[in-house]
């Protein structure tokens, strides 16, 4: 063999083993995530504030203590002050919550979770594509590739992120995603009692959600930021940030 | 000709500029995942390790599939929306091997509560009480039906 008939070979071998390296590809699972777009239901009216869905999603993701993929917070709103709710959450109300000490004025629960935006901040800012958009509007995070940086934690309006404490990555919900490909539900809409909390196929023109988004005056939070939130709000107060 | 008398210099400079642009694409092709850019720019093997974790709760339907008879009785009282483990906690270890994983009863002292202890922020139309004054230091299951804690005549209420 000459050198030329050696040089000819090469571009022709690397070709080859970029195949090798590629593997077989892995077999199509029964999920097509072109097919959904996946988003939530949160009625305030039903939120009875008992914490169940903080604790089911701490047991199904294994969320470290003190730190939340979801919460629950309390608002007590006074008369006409919707500039200054007095908001608490003790332990991400994961226990319930204790009678309050205020008393009159409005009161009510709001449960709070990534809101898994179209345009989402946090992804923008990731400087190395950790954290991205999947096909059927899931916002994930690469826990294998996240640096460390911190930098989507700080980006999102919503304060849904957190720095896991052992992992040392960025964390937040995946919306169950492990649960939704495979046909379930989310672990805390499963064990909401009241349905305060309800996950929605927009693409499914079926999905009863989709038919009390039509029919209700529903808001996400912090419409103004523009991020295409897909949490949907039923019975929002405007003194919710 | 002058212009080009010292182009020797513009060779090696052109050169330099050529092995940094080689050494970039053969660095960048070395350590970036394999995977990287397959469905757009993250790693597409990411969404394999996400999915492939395991579920902690079966879900309801799994849970019917066995006990068609607390269904039945669920059905007609006021916790027909509420699913078995929103009480009975993660249970899909039970759902894979029921004769191996037994799971426990909840605890009636503490799980009702979580729900139906007053508080101000609830709901006005939700059932609830201030426990103390409404047990007088009794468990609920002793007057009430879990499953279906309805209002019907006749037996546990």
């Amino acid at each position: 063999m000459n050198r030329r008939q050696i040089l000819l070979l090469l571009p022709a071998a690397a070709i080859a083993w970029d195949f090798v390296l590629a593997g077989t590809p892995e077999e199509a699972p029964n999920y097509n995530a072109m097919d959904h777009w996946w988003g939530m239901l949160l009625d305030i009216t039903k939120c009875i504030g008992c914490g169940s869905c903080v604790q089911a999603c701490a047991k199904e993701n294994d969320v470290p203590d003190g730190y939340f993929r979801t919460w629950v917070e309390r608002y007590h709103v006074d008369d006409w002050h919707i500039e200054s709710p007095v908001v608490d959450s003790p332990d991400g109300g994961k226990e319930g919550f204790p009678q309050s000490e205020l008393k009159g004025g409005k009161n009510f629960f709001v449960p709070k979770l990534c809101n898994h935006c179209v345009d989402s901040p946090c992804t923008q800012v990731c400087p190395v594509g950790a954290t991205f958009h999947t096909a059927d509007g899931v916002v994930l995070i690469d826990y294998n590739y996240c640096l460390g940086c911190r930098y989507c934690i700080q980006a999102c309006p919503y304060g849904c992120r957190f720095f896991h404490p052992t992992r040392h990555t960025a964390e937040k919900c995946t919306l169950c995603y492990h649960r939704i490909t495979k046909g379930l539900t989310t672990a805390c809409c499963e064990v909401c009692p009241t349905g305060a909390r309800q996950l929605a196929d927009l693409k499914n023109p079926n999905d009863p959600i989709q038919a009390f988004l039509k029919t209700h005056a529903v808001q996400v939070l912090k419409p103004h930021l523009a991020t295409g939130a897909k949490m949907f709000y039923n019975g929002l107060d405007g003194s919710v940030r | 000709m002058n212009k080009f008398q010292d182009y020797a210099h513009l060779i090696r400079v052109a050169a330099v500029f050529l092995l940094g642009a080689i050494a970039f694409v053969a660095v960048r092709a070395a350590i970036l995942p394999k995977s990287f850019g397959r469905y757009g720019y993250y790693r597409g093997d990411a969404l394999q390790e996400i999915t492939s974790r395991l579920v902690a709760y079966a879900g309801h339907q799994q849970c019917e599939g066995c006990h068609p008879d607390v269904l039945e009785v669920k059905a007609k009282g006021v916790h027909a929306h509420v699913n078995c483990e929103s009480c009975h906690g993660p249970l899909a270890k039970h759902a894979e091997d029921p004769s191996a994983v037994k799971p426990v009863l909840p605890n009636v002292a503490t799980l009702c509560v979580r729900c139906h202890s007053e508080n101000i922020a609830k709901p006005s139309g939700f059932p609830q009480v201030d426990a103390k004054e409404h047990a007088q230091g009794q468990l609920c299951n002793t007057c009430h039906q879990p499953h279906s804690p309805g209002f019907e005549a006749g037996g546990k209420k």
